[in-house]
């Protein structure tokens, strides 16, 4: 269980930088998908004997739905609605993004050690995969110039920000854990939206253009 | 001493099969019956018996290009490691040597390319020498977290028992490092997402171009040093994905043996189900090598 762990937290990582790396739209929506159901591996395979196993159960179906399947179907949608072009126009380049996110992911790794945790700490490679994925989830809404591109930032930090939770859902009642999936849900559906009344304003999807005043 | 001269010899002998079998491999991918497996032999065989042609402004910098190119790839083999054992010559940070004469024998080719006085091969040499200084940085790294993983300096302890306990306890760092290594063996040795070994279209080749003056034996060192350099790499990719122990040195050759030719069906694969990189995207690819390698070193230093 603890070598299939270390794969997953290694992999989502990698994943990680994959985004930062991939120049398609849909190659990276996918990329996100995949994430967001390694994911919903992790409250299974962190388990411990005084877990509720119904609620763990739980936790991790309702990631696999929602962040496997829901949300990158939405995208996918949308960018075939919105007719979004296939190629994203990062504001920084794909290397040095991607550079920047190795730098990221190897302070990550430094600093995690010295991070006071509330709880036990469940696994070595929790925190700095929590931090690295958030990490890269900041890069790419602020370095990436289309909408569509700028959510699926926001998906990847949610998901290190799941990390998180995974790490302290102990304490934290089902409630609480659905009230963020919802807020995701919520969030990526109003999102969209925003994204559609873009389109139609200004026929395009770059947020540069809103700067622009229009009258 | 058996086994070692059996593995010598298999390394000098071997390498142009290797191609054959990409070759094949591509062949059925495109549904072709392709050459023959040992095509890559009577290629060489016919190189060697023709003459060469030498350009009125090459010097014996280009006459000693492949020579010096096709003995540095051959020191490289001889401190490199078949499938965990002894490799001929081995001492403490060998490695670094493996690395630098590889290097030497880009230096010869490059060197040839340019002492041509062409410039289309100075513009193949440019673009060789600028994607190396790419990949020899994550080859380097690759080497250094095999290094850290197994606490030995020299290629046959880093490849060779050692590696065996360093895969029980870091085998995800070297699973990454595998794939890492992989990719830069297909930039290497100009394989498909990085160059195309088959197409001689000016525009798009890197590595091809600065062959392009060799002729007859020269042609043929030049091929030969290529099918080494691809064994190389292979053998390095094979043995870091393969890490665990096999009982007995010749069971252990066998299955190495047998993931080479996995090793070649997968470069193979790799050329026909993907397209050749747009140029600006290759340095990405690498650079890409690299932050996997690192991130494999951040993994073990944690």
């Amino acid at each position: 269980m603890a070598r299939l762990a270390d794969m997953v937290f290694i992999l989502v990582v990698v994943l990680d930088l994959v985004l930062l790396a991939s120049s398609r739209l849909k190659v990276a929506i996918r990329t996100v998908a995949g994430q967001g159901a390694l994911l919903a591996l992790l409250p299974v395979l962190l388990v411990t004997d005084e877990h509720d196993w119904g609620h763990v159960a739980a936790l991790a179906a309702g990631a696999l739905l929602v962040k496997g399947f829901a949300i990158p179907r939405m995208m996918l949608w949308a960018m075939r609605e919105a007719a979004v072009s296939r190629e994203l126009e990062p504001i920084v380049g794909f290397v040095p993004s991607m550079l920047l996110g190795a730098v990221g992911v190897l302070l990550s790794f430094v600093f995690a050690g010295a991070l006071p945790l509330p709880g036990p700490e469940k696994h070595a490679l929790l925190v700095p995969t929590a931090l690295s994925t958030v990490w890269t989830g900041l890069l790419l809404v602020v370095s990436r110039r289309k909408a569509v591109a700028q959510v699926l930032g926001f998906l990847v930090l949610e998901n290190g920000v799941f990390v998180f939770g995974v790490l302290i859902s102990d304490f934290m009642p089902v409630m609480v854990e659905a009230g963020v999936l919802l807020d995701l849900f919520a969030a990526v559906f109003v999102m969209g939206i925003v994204i559609f009344h873009i389109n139609r304003e200004f026929s395009s999807l770059d947020t540069e253009k809103l700067s622009a005043l229009k009258d | 001493m058996l086994l070692a001269a059996v593995q010598l010899i298999a390394f000098l002998a071997l390498p142009p099969l290797l191609v054959g079998v990409v070759q094949r491999v591509k062949a059925l991918f495109a549904g072709r019956a392709g050459p023959p497996l040992l095509q890559p032999y009577w290629d060489l065989a016919r190189l060697l018996r023709k003459g060469t042609v030498y350009s009125r402004t090459t010097t014996e910098v280009f006459r000693a290009g492949p020579a010096v190119g096709l003995a540095a790839v051959v020191a490289a083999g001889l401190l490199m490691s078949f499938g965990g054992s002894p490799a001929a010559v081995s001492f403490g940070g060998d490695f670094v040597l493996f690395a630098g004469l590889l290097g030497l024998a880009r230096f010869a080719t490059a060197l040839a390319a340019l002492d041509t006085g062409s410039s289309f091969e100075g513009m193949g040499a440019a673009r060789e020498v600028s994607f190396a200084s790419l990949a020899e940085p994550a080859l380097l790294l690759c080497l250094v977290v095999t290094a850290r993983a197994t606490g030995a300096l020299s290629l046959s302890q880093m490849l060779g028992e050692s590696l065996g306990g360093a895969w029980r306890s870091d085998g995800p760092a070297l699973l990454l490092t595998a794939a890492a290594l992989f990719v830069v063996a297909l930039a290497e040795n100009a394989r498909i997402p990085v160059d195309d070994p088959s197409t001689h279209l000016e525009l798009t080749m890197i590595h091809e171009v600065m062959v392009l003056d060799h002729s007859g034996p020269d042609l043929a060192f030049i091929l030969y040093g290529a099918a080494l350099k691809l064994f190389l790499f292979g053998a390095l990719v094979v043995r870091l994905a393969l890490g665990f122990h096999f009982p007995g040195p010749w069971t252990a050759f066998a299955a190495f043996l047998a993931a080479m030719l996995g090793f070649a069906a997968a470069v193979g694969a790799v050329e026909s189900t993907m397209a050749r990189l747009r140029m600006s995207r290759v340095p990405q690819l690498l650079v890409g090598a690299s932050v996997l390698s690192g991130f494999a070193l951040v993994l073990l230093l944690r």
